[in-house]
């Protein structure tokens, strides 16, 4: 096991190498380059030439990418183009909001999805079951920016149940030691705070789990109709194997594994889910910062939040495969 | 013209429609594709799906006819109030929107804006899949090593993030919004192609048609890449689906370019988030035209998925 891990952590480093150097071609390849695109079309010569010179735009490309490597290899992701801010300071200052949104939906997706799916597959062909199937053909077709405004409609300005933007109420002025909001008002026993934010999740996290809670049912409904019927199934059946039991031991069991490797594919959706739902709903996280910098074309910030995502992506993916070898002992094995 | 992906290319015939004339060289395939349309008409979730996305089509195709009035027009611009948008009368079947534009014939054109961004980013993505994994399946070898690595690359970020990056350094117009969408397409057809394609190599039919003395290239290009073509096809009428709703995503994050009266889906959304309480049709409206489109796409893609799949294939 520590063995596959570290395997993988080695093959990440190719395939970090090789996308920074598709990032770094690629932002440098555009007609303008950077300076252009921060000054805008008008921009003088000279002022071309000077933010060419302040950022090392005008030396070789090998030597710009080295020194980019460099202090990528420092932790230095580079500072935003625009507001100098270090780009590090800013993702790890946002990455706790958005941390806990797609926390919370994907427990949403997982926790409601994998029962939806089982109990949908044990009434196969029956009304339960055919809603679960529309239901979640609905899900996977929806976009999920829509999904957001409709529940914002709904809950937030009709029935006012939720708060429609932000991760907590100006008013509350609590403390936030770790920046994940949720757990700063239950450390700090600031309990109020800790609810208020809670509730400023739940719509976000809703419309943002909707759609994976949708995959992981059909694929759970899928899988288990599959191994209901499978040979060893009925092989424990015939050994006396029943009720809660063989569902539990056997047919769940076995049916996890398409699961676990689909709830692992629906971290990039949820990644890019957030970005829309945090936009929807002003919620401070970092997708809402990678939406500024589309805005300002804040290359830096780009360029580091595409390694960045492709980090964790790697290390949740990492986490999926390890995953399996507590479901299946057969993969333990290799 | 707008048609979909599915329709491009030489198998469009035989998909859609069971009385197109077939190439009688081909017969094995052709009984494919036959069983395949066969199959097509008699499952209701493909027909609701065919029907869905012809809808579309049309009202694409016929927005001159269809829509009251022009692709940018403003009829309503008097009657606008800072506090009150007209909601739907005899002039505006659905309403105007915040600038005075008419919200039927916006969906309308909407509806050949986003069909037409999905349609050709997907064709983008296909073709350029396609050829990345013939490269890859056809030499095997370091060509493939190499070719599957950049694919893995590009597999290593969330896809619309990636396209998001894309279309921002590009540039904020349609052009950008087709092309990032397209090139996040590219490693998934790739891979497809290239995965079919090696299954298919070491077939019996393979070996037999290189013993009787047939070229690389001829057993390449004329038996292997058409028996792998099903999936990728497959693929392609899913990732319209994909396709239209990514589109609208990207034009939501104000990726599309354009101003706040744009005709265009995901466009109207944007402009519709300030309206909320004031006029939520404006949100439902374009939010359900993309849905329905990707709807349509999906059913077909999966009905079409299960015609070709010889696992589930009874005749």
């Amino acid at each position: 096991m520590v063995r596959l891990i570290l395997q993988r952590l080695a093959l990440l480093i190719p395939t970090l190498l090789g996308l920074s150097i598709l990032l770094f071609l690629w932002v440098r390849a555009l007609p303008g380059g950077p300076a252009t695109a921060l000054l805008g079309e008008r921009a003088t010569p000279e002022a071309v030439e000077r933010i060419n010179a302040l950022y090392g735009f005008d030396r070789p490309l090998v030597e710009q990418y080295l020194t980019w490597m460099g202090q990528l290899l420092q932790g230095n992701f580079g500072a935003s183009t625009r507001t100098a801010v270090p780009v590090l300071d800013e993702f790890l200052q946002r990455f706790p909001a958005t941390i806990e949104l797609t926390l919370l939906a994907l427990l949403l997706a997982v926790g409601v999805g994998i029962p939806l799916g089982y109990v949908a597959a044990r009434h196969q062909g029956r009304f339960l079951d055919h809603t679960t199937v529309a239901a979640s053909l609905l899900g996977v077709t929806i976009p999920v920016f829509f999904l957001a405004f409709l529940l914002k409609y709904l809950f937030a300005v009709q029935l006012g149940w939720f708060p429609s933007t932000g991760r907590q109420s100006p008013s509350m002025l609590a403390t936030h030691p770790t920046g994940f909001y949720v757990l700063d008002g239950l450390l700090t026993r600031e309990w109020d705070a800790a609810w208020d934010a809670l509730r400023h999740l739940v719509l976000p996290a809703v419309a943002l789990g909707s759609i994976p809670l949708a995959i992981i049912a059909r694929i759970t409904r899928a899988s288990v109709i599959e191994v209901q019927n499978a040979d060893y199934v009925r092989t424990a059946r015939a050994k006396g194997l029943r009720g809660p039991r063989l569902r539990r031991r056997v047919v769940l069991r076995n049916a996890m594994l398409p699961v676990a490797t689909t709830i692992g594919l629906q971290v990039g959706l949820l990644l890019s889910g957030a970005v829309l739902t945090e936009t929807v709903f002003s919620f401070n996280g970092i997708g809402s910062f990678l939406a500024n910098a589309v805005f300002n074309l804040d290359y830096a910030v780009l360029q580091g939040f595409i390694l960045f995502i492709a980090v964790v992506y790697a290390l949740v993916n990492l986490a999926v495969d390890v995953s399996y070898g507590l479901i299946d002992p057969r993969m333990r094995v290799r | 013209m707008t048609t979909e992906p599915a329709a491009q290319g030489a198998l469009q015939d035989p998909v859609l429609s069971s009385s197109a004339p077939r190439d009688p060289r081909d017969d094995a395939g052709a009984s494919i594709w036959r069983v395949a349309a066969r199959r097509l008409r008699r499952n209701p979730g493909a027909v609701i799906g065919a029907s869905i996305v012809l809808v579309f089509i049309l009202v694409a195709l016929l927005a001159p006819v269809l829509a009251p009035y022009g692709a940018g027009a403003l009829p309503g611009r008097a009657e606008i109030r800072p506090t009150f948008i007209p909601g739907p009368s005899a002039d505006y079947l659905l309403g105007l929107d915040r600038y005075g534009g008419d919200l039927l014939s916006k969906l309308i054109w909407g509806a050949r804006a986003s069909l037409l961004i999905g349609v050709l980013s997907t064709m983008l993505g296909l073709m350029g899949g396609a050829l990345l994994g013939l490269l890859a399946g056809a030499f095997g070898g370091w060509v493939d090593t190499a070719t599957m690595r950049l694919v893995d690359l590009m597999l290593s970020v969330p896809s619309l993030l990636l396209a998001v990056s894309i279309a921002a350094v590009i540039g904020q117009s349609s052009t950008a919004v087709i092309v990032a969408i397209g090139v996040v397409q590219v490693p998934i057809f790739a891979r497809l192609l290239r995965g079919t394609m090696l299954a298919q190599r070491g077939q019996d039919y393979v070996l037999a048609a290189r013993s009787l003395g047939l070229s690389r290239r001829t057993v390449t290009m004329s038996h292997v890449l058409p028996n792998s073509l099903g999936p990728v096809i497959v693929q392609a009428t899913l990732m319209l689906a994909t396709a239209v709703i990514e589109a609208a995503a990207l034009s939501f994050l104000g990726l599309g370019g354009g101003s706040p009266t744009t005709a265009e889906w995901g466009r109207m959304l944007t402009a519709a988030q300030n309206e909320l309480e004031v006029a939520p049709r404006l949100a439902l409206w374009p939010g359900a035209c993309i849905a329905v489109t990707a709807l349509g796409f999906t059913l077909f893609g999966e009905a079409l998925r299960e015609a070709l799949d010889p696992k589930t294939r009874k005749g």
